[in-house]
């Protein structure tokens, strides 16, 4: 699907061409709209992911691409149009709410950790809890997810002990373990320094490498650049540009997103 | 047996007004010790800072109940009549004074650092500095928790009736032991107690939320 | 005229104040638990309940908080009693003290329980906990580290009001040192004494708290950290 193979060279391990692209839709967003009161905050929003492929959404602050992912999750309702996420239609009613969390992961801006848990304890309490695994079965998938974040050593630590990036690490870790089917990304390092950040957007592009379906609202744009197969623009609650990370970059089809991409935000 | 008549209910009223009284001398004269006993737990010398923190921790760790016994055998061997209006007054003002000053002293505290420093630097002394500046803005903070404890003094002068004090609560066991109908008794002493206390804790909230705001 | 105390009555008195003692501890911590347990549901369901289950909980803490225990306790023994239901002192006692502790609890706890981040709430969703799940293992000892002074404080007050049901003959310290004030006419002598052994009992009880919260909040022992 993608049209340049040096697209593919910035993520190893992945094969452009190969089945994984071919696969289905795993996020399907058709025409949604949302109203925060009075205020229209998506106004007719599609877009599409697939299988194994990492979307960016950019764009200012208040361009509504936040309520977007959180709509995606069900945290937001909408009130126009349709998300099915993982097969799941996200506007039906509370019942298959348990299945969507199973398929879907988050990972959220301030972390979220639970401070009264040892990092380890917040891996396996929904592993424990929501997917009934055994306390010793949940104690070896927490091992590998938190070795796969580089932070096998942690795993007795308190989150208060760690820093920003750990933390933050953690908790994709924690969203990890449930083996979700897609992992959605709201801002997830705009809260850190920039050491800090290198680190967790390492993890995500690792996590990317393996295939991970993966949507992400971002402010790093050459993260973005380098590691997306799709890039949308959003602005003022539409979708401005939509395609592949390249193509986009280099010929935007909006005088907004060529100003948004100017001013290097 | 009688029947629970307006007449009691006339006679429970009227008690009401003598807790309402013993109230009234529990916060003032626990008032003038509980500011006594703030200022002296903020002041500068350790000696009186110990004392007031040692009187506070007695009190605080006794049972209402015993210090009132204290009080009522306590005058008797000091040769007073064992008068139990004086005996729960007084155990009272020992009892709110005591709870008064901590909750003082907290709103003391809580008026900022800079504050003093401030008047400090203007070359106010220390009792300037407590009349103009300090005292003034712990009264505001004051407000809201003191009448919330208004609530305890109230509900605490039923034990008054222990010693023989004829106030709410004791006029309430004397119907009951006209009439034999405890629980309409009690129900109507409670909704009486509730009357007195409700506006008292709804005030303490509404003050609470504009000091907030305030800030 | 000087007055001659006279403390002799304890040579052969002093077990009757540790078994008064004992008793008013067996009377509390029961009170105190159960207290506690209805406290923190009453808590959960007004911060989680539907409207009416709020406003029927928000009457309930607003009543018992606004009418002294004495009375509480006065309807529980002798009112019940009118009704037909025979309760015995220790019976009434524990009841009317838990009925009271509850109300104080759930101000306490609701407070605590409110004070829960919106986001913890969303990460604890968003990993497929239900709202049970949610609630006991994410919110409620967050919430009860976050109020345990408050919540210790209370509980030791309680101790201290029990002395109250001393009234409907319930046995506890404040009985016993009733009656042997009457026996020896040392009225003054055996109420300090008494007055000693509630203020150790309050130290016992503030250390005992302390020592349960170090085994409750794990995290703050081992970092030593408060939430």
């Amino acid at each position: 699907m993608s049209q340049d193979s040096s697209l593919a060279a910035g993520r190893p391990g992945r094969d452009p061409d190969g089945p994984a692209n071919a696969s289905g839709v795993v996020v399907s967003v058709q025409n949604v709209t949302k109203y925060f009161g009075p205020l229209k905050v998506l106004d007719g929003v599609s877009l599409e992911v697939r299988q194994g492929q990492l979307v960016a959404i950019v764009g200012r602050s208040g361009s509504g691409k936040s309520t977007l992912l959180r709509c995606m999750n069900g945290l937001e309702a909408i009130q126009g149009g349709r998300i099915v996420i993982c097969g799941h239609d996200v506007g039906i009613g509370r019942s298959n709410r348990a299945e969507l969390r199973r398929d879907v992961g988050m990972v959220f801006q301030s972390y979220n950790l639970f401070p009264h848990f040892t990092v380890e304890r917040n891996i396996t309490l929904a592993l424990t809890l929501v997917k009934k695994n055994t306390k010793v079965e949940a104690a070896r998938i927490a091992a590998e997810v938190l070795a796969l974040v580089g932070l096998a050593d942690k795993n007795s630590a308190y989150p208060e002990q760690l820093s920003g990036g750990q933390q933050q690490r953690v908790a994709i870790a924690r969203s990890l373990a449930l083996s979700p089917q897609v992992m959605l990304f709201d801002e997830v390092t705009s809260a850190l320094d920039p050491e800090l950040t290198i680190e967790v957007l390492k993890v995500m592009e690792d996590l990317a490498g393996r295939g991970m379906t993966m949507v992400l609202v971002t402010h790093e744009m050459a993260f973005a650049r380098r590691v997306a197969d799709q890039v949308v623009f959003m602005h003022k609650g539409k979708v401005w540009e939509a395609g592949p990370t390249a193509q986009v970059f280099a010929h935007p089809a909006t005088a907004e997103f060529a100003q948004f991409i100017g001013t290097g935000l | 047996m009688n029947q629970f008549t307006s007449v009691h209910v006339i006679y429970l009223l009227e008690a009401a007004r003598w807790t309402l009284l013993l109230s009234l001398i529990a916060l003032l004269g626990g008032g003038i010790l509980g500011l006594a006993l703030a200022l002296a737990r903020v002041s500068r010398l350790p000696v009186l800072r110990v004392m007031a923190i040692a009187y506070i921790q007695i009190v605080q760790g006794t049972p209402l109940l015993v210090l009132l016994f204290l009080s009522y055998f306590g005058l008797s061997l000091a040769g007073y009549r064992l008068d139990p209006l004086v005996a729960a007054g007084l155990s009272l003002t020992f009892y709110v004074g005591a709870f008064l000053g901590e909750i003082w002293r907290g709103c003391i505290e809580a008026v900022p650092r800079t504050q003093w420093e401030a008047s400090d630097c203007l070359g106010l002394n220390r009792f300037q500095q407590y009349t103009h500046v300090i005292l003034p803005q712990a009264v505001r903070i004051a407000t809201a928790p003191t009448v919330g404890f208004m609530v305890q003094v109230v509900k605490n002068t039923s034990l008054a009736s222990i010693i023989g004090f004829v106030e709410l609560t004791r006029a309430g066991q004397i119907v009951n032991n006209s009439t034999f109908q405890p629980f309409l008794v009690f129900l109507f002493v409670g909704a009486i107690y509730f009357a007195i206390c409700y506006p008292l804790s709804v005030a303490s909230r509404v003050l609470e939320r504009k000091l907030h705001v305030a800030r | 005229m000087t007055y001659k105390f006279d403390f002799s009555f304890l040579a052969e008195r002093w077990p009757a104040f540790l078994e008064g003692a004992w008793l008013t501890i067996q009377l509390t911590v029961v009170s105190i638990a159960l207290g506690f347990v209805l406290g923190t549901l009453c808590a959960v369901l007004r911060v989680y309940g539907g409207g009416v289950v709020r406003r029927l909980i928000g009457g309930y803490v607003e009543t018992i908080r606004n009418t002294p225990l004495l009375v509480q306790i006065f309807l529980v023994y002798f009112g019940l009693a009118s009704l037909g239901l025979k309760l015995g002192a220790e019976l009434s006692a524990i009841i009317a003290l838990v009925i009271n502790v509850g109300a104080y609890t759930t101000e306490i706890m609701r407070a605590g329980i409110e004070a829960t981040g919106k986001t913890q709430l969303e990460a604890a969703d968003c990993l497929g906990l239900s709202r049970v799940q949610t609630i006991l293992h994410i919110v409620l000892l967050p919430a009860m580290e976050r109020v345990y002074p408050a919540l210790s404080s209370q509980f030791v007050l309680l101790m201290l009001a029990s002395s109250v049901t001393s009234q409907i003959s319930a046995e506890e310290l404040t009985a016993v040192a009733n009656v042997i004030q009457s026996d020896t006419y040392r009225s003054f002598e055996v109420y300090l004494v008494v007055a000693v052994v509630y203020l150790t009992l309050s130290f016992l009880y503030r250390f005992g708290f302390w020592l349960i919260g170090r085994v409750l909040f794990v995290r703050r022992r081992r970092i030593g950290a408060a939430i």
